[in-house]
C-alpha cells in the first residue's frame, strides 16, 4: 500500500474524540435486543433459557431506556453517529424526550408481555424462537424511536415488521395464517410507500439525516420558482404512517388479523406496533414538515373523526372479546390522529401522551381479555359469566383498566382526552371534540357492557367444573401495568411535564438540531 | 435516458396496482413484486443515470458535481432489494400455506378469522 500523496484532515469527516460515555446509552437498546435475540436463536433448543435471557434482557432494557430518559431530561437530546463518520454523513441515533419516553413504556410494555407468556406460550412456541421474535421486535421497535435518520427508520419498520410476522403465525393454525396473510399483505404495502417517500425525499432535500431535513426545510420552502414537491411527501408519509397505525380507511388489516395468534402476541401488537406508526406520524410530521401538515389538516381530521367512530362502533358490534379489544385499539388511534390533525402544542402533547397511555393499557387489555378467557374457558360474550366471584383481585384490576381505556376519571385515559377536547375546542374544531366525546362514550358501553357480562353475571348454564386458577404468570403483569395507570391517573403530573417537553422539543427542534450538529442550528 | 426511465417505472406502477386489486394472492403477490422492482428503479433513476464517471469528489470541492451518478441511492436500493426479497421469500410460503390449510386463493372466501354468520352479543342481561 502507498501512502497517501497529501495528507488527509480526517476532523473534516470523522469524529476524531471518543464519544461520551453517556452517548452509548442511544445505541445501547438496539444492540442489546438484537445481540440477546441473535443469542436465543444460536441456542433454539435449549427452550429453558430462553425465558430467563428474555426477562433479564428485557429488564435490563427497561433499566437501559429509564437512564436514556433521565440523561435526555436532565442533558437534552443525545446522539451518537454510526461508524465516527460526521453527520449528516454517517447514520446518526438520536434521542430526544418523545423517543426515550416512548422506548422506555414500550419496553415496560414488553417485559409484561413477556412475564404472561410463561404460561401462554407452549413448549412447540419456544421451539419456534417466541422469545428471539420478541426480542427482535423490540430491537425495531427501540431502533425505530432512537433513530434520527429517515432510511434507517425505513429499517427498523422492516425488522419489526418480519419479526411480528414470526410472532403472528406462532401456532399455524389456519386461522392465524389467513390473518397473517392479510396483516403481512397490507403492511408491506404500507412500508413500500414509506421507501418511495424516502426516495422523493433524499432527492428533494439530499440527505436523510432528521436534524438535517429539519434545518434545511424551511429555506426549501422559501423557493417560489420550480417550488420543491414538498406537499407530496407529506400527503404519501401520511398515507404511509396511517397504514401502519391503522387509521380509516387504510386498518382493515388490524380486526382481521390481531386476535388470532396467542394473547400475548395481540397484546404486543395492539400495545406497540400501531404506535410505532403514530410515533412516526408525529415525527415527520410535526418536527419536519409541520407547514406541510397544517394543509391537509382537514383529511387527517377527517380520518381521525371516521376511525375513532367506526373503531368505536366496530367494539360495540363484537362478540369475541379479543376482536372487540382490536377496535378499542383503533379508537386509541383515532384520538393520537386528532391530536395530529389539530397541531397545537397542547394538542401534540395530549397525542404523545395518549400514546403512553395507549401501549400501557391496550397491552393489559389484551392481557385481561386472555386471562378471563383462560379461566372461563371461552372468549365469547355470550358464554362468559362469573369471573367476579371467582378472581375478585383480578376483576378489580381488569374495570380500572377498562375504565382507563374507556378514558373515565380518575385513570390516566382521563388526562389525554382532556388535552385532546381542549385543543380541538380551542380552534372552534367542535365536531373533532364531538368525535371524541361519542367514540368515548361508545367505548364505556363496550366496556362497561363486556364487565356486566363477563365478570357480574354469574355464569349461564352454572359454574364450570374446570376451574382455573389466576397465579403470578398473569397477577404480576395486570397488576404491575393496571397501578402503572391508577398511578398516572391520580397522579399525573410528571408524565404531563414529559410529554409537554416532548412536544416542545417537536415544534421547536433546534435542541434535537444542535445535538446531531454542534456547530449551529444554520445549514 | 431518464424519460425512458420514468415511462417505465410509471408501466411497473400501474401494472403492479392492476395486480394488486386482484382478489387472488397470487397475483396480489406479483404485483407486490412489481410493486418492489418498480421503486428501486424509482430510486436508482433519481440518484442520476450517467456512464463511466467514477463518484469522485475533485480536490477543491465538497460536494460530488452533477457529471456523476449519487451512490447513495444505489445503497439504499441493495438494502431495500434485499429485504423485499425476504419478505417475497415469506409471502410465497405464506400463501402456499395459506392454499394448502384453506383450499382457496381467493382474498374473498378467506372468512375463517371473521367468520360471515358470527352472532351479535347479548343484547340483555
Amino acid at each position: 500500500m502507498a501512502s497517501p500523496s497529501t495528507p488527509v484532515d480526517l476532523a473534516a469527516a470523522m469524529v476524531t474524540t471518543a464519544p461520551a460515555l453517556a452517548d452509548w446509552l442511544v445505541i445501547l437498546p438496539t444492540a442489546l435486543m438484537i445481540l440477546s435475540g441473535a443469542a436465543l436463536m444460536m441456542i433454539r433448543k435449549s427452550v429453558r433459557l430462553h425465558a430467563v435471557i428474555a426477562i433479564a434482557a428485557l429488564a435490563l432494557l427497561v433499566l437501559i431506556d429509564a437512564l436514556l430518559l433521565w440523561q435526555v431530561s436532565s442533558n437534552g437530546p443525545v446522539t451518537m453517529t454510526m461508524g465516527g463518520w460526521l453527520p449528516p454523513f454517517g447514520i446518526s441515533f438520536t434521542a430526544d424526550m418523545f423517543g426515550a419516553v416512548m422506548a422506555l413504556v414500550s419496553a415496560l410494555a414488553a417485559l409484561s408481555a413477556a412475564v404472561y407468556s410463561l404460561r401462554d406460550i407452549d413448549t412447540s412456541g419456544l421451539r419456534h424462537g417466541f422469545f428471539a421474535f420478541l426480542l427482535l421486535l423490540m430491537a425495531g421497535v427501540s431502533g425505530a424511536f432512537l433513530t434520527g435518520d429517515i432510511f434507517n427508520l425505513y429499517v427498523w419498520f422492516e425488522v419489526l415488521l418480519i419479526s411480528s410476522f414470526g410472532l403472528l403465525i406462532l401456532g399455524s393454525e389456519p386461522k392465524q395464517i389467513e390473518g397473517a396473510l392479510k396483516y403481512a399483505i397490507l403492511n408491506l404495502i404500507g412500508t413500500t410507500l414509506f421507501l418511495i417517500t424516502v426516495g422523493y425525499l433524499y432527492a428533494i432535500f439530499g440527505t436523510l439525516n432528521m436534524a438535517d431535513i429539519a434545518r434545511k426545510a424551511g429555506a426549501l420552502r422559501g423557493v417560489t420558482e420550480n417550488a420543491p414537491p414538498l406537499m407530496t411527501l407529506s400527503a404519501l408519509f401520511v398515507l404511509a404512517f396511517c397504514m401502519k397505525a391503522a387509521a380509516f380507511p387504510v386498518n382493515f388489516w388490524l380486526p382481521a388479523s390481531y386476535h388470532t395468534p396467542r394473547i400475548t402476541v395481540s397484546a404486543l401488537f395492539g400495545g406497540l406496533l400501531t404506535k410505532v406508526g403514530i410515533y412516526a406520524l408525529i415525527r415527520v410530521t410535526i418536527m419536519l414538515l409541520p407547514v406541510e401538515r397544517e394543509a391537509i389538516s382537514l383529511v387527517i381530521a377527517a380520518s381521525a373523526v371516521l376511525t375513532m367512530i367506526l373503531g368505536a362502533l366496530g367494539a360495540l358490534a363484537q362478540n369475541d372479546l379479543r376482536r372487540m379489544v382490536g377496535y378499542v385499539v383503533i379508537v386509541g388511534i383515532g384520538n393520537m390522529l386528532a391530536g395530529v390533525a389539530i397541531g397545537s402544542s397542547t394538542s401534540v402533547s395530549g397525542a404523545i401522551l395518549y400514546a403512553l397511555h395507549s401501549i400501557v393499557t391496550m397491552t393489559a387489555l389484551y392481557l385481561v381479555i386472555g386471562e378471563a378467557g383462560r379461566l372461563a374457558g371461552t372468549f365469547e360474550l355470550s358464554r362468559l359469566g362469573g369471573l367476579w366471584r371467582r378472581a375478585p383481585w383480578f376483576s378489580a384490576a381488569s374495570l380500572a383498566l377498562m375504565l382507563a381505556a374507556a378514558g373515565l376519571p380518575p385513570l390516566s385515559g382521563l388526562w389525554p382526552k382532556v388535552m385532546l377536547l381542549k385543543a380541538s375546542l380551542d380552534i372552534g374544531a367542535w365536531w373533532l371534540a364531538a368525535a371524541i366525546l361519542v367514540s368515548a362514550f361508545l367505548v364505556t358501553l363496550t366496556l362497561a357492557r363486556t364487565f356486566l357480562l363477563a365478570y357480574w353475571r354469574p355464569a349461564p348454564g352454572g359454574e364450570s367444573e374446570a376451574v382455573a386458577a389466576t397465579d403470578w404468570h398473569s397477577t404480576l403483569p395486570i397488576g404491575l401495568l393496571a397501578a402503572l395507570t391508577v398511578f398516572f391517573g391520580i397522579y399525573p403530573e410528571p408524565l404531563l411535564a414529559i410529554s409537554q417537553a416532548a412536544a416542545d422539543g417537536l415544534a421547536d427542534p433546534s435542541a434535537y438540531i444542535r445535538s446531531v450538529f454542534p456547530e449551529g442550528a444554520a445549514p | 435516458m431518464e424519460i425512458l426511465f420514468v415511462g417505465l417505472i410509471g408501466l411497473f406502477f400501474a401494472a403492479a396496482v392492476y395486480l394488486m386489486l386482484s382478489k387472488f394472492t397470487i397475483r396480489i403477490l406479483l404485483g407486490i413484486v412489481l410493486l418492489g422492482n418498480g421503486v428501486n428503479l424509482l430510486l436508482f433513476t433519481a440518484g442520476r443515470i450517467t456512464r463511466e464517471v467514477p463518484p469522485i469528489i475533485p480536490a477543491d470541492a465538497s460536494t460530488l458535481g452533477s457529471v456523476a451518478a449519487n451512490p447513495l441511492p444505489q445503497a439504499l436500493i441493495l438494502t431495500a432489494i434485499v429485504i423485499s426479497f425476504s419478505f417475497f421469500a415469506f409471502l410465497l410460503v405464506l400463501t402456499w400455506r395459506a392454499f394448502e390449510e384453506l383450499g382457496t386463493d381467493s382474498t374473498d372466501e378467506m372468512r375463517l378469522a371473521e367468520p360471515r354468520d358470527e352472532p351479535l352479543p347479548p343484547t340483555g342481561y
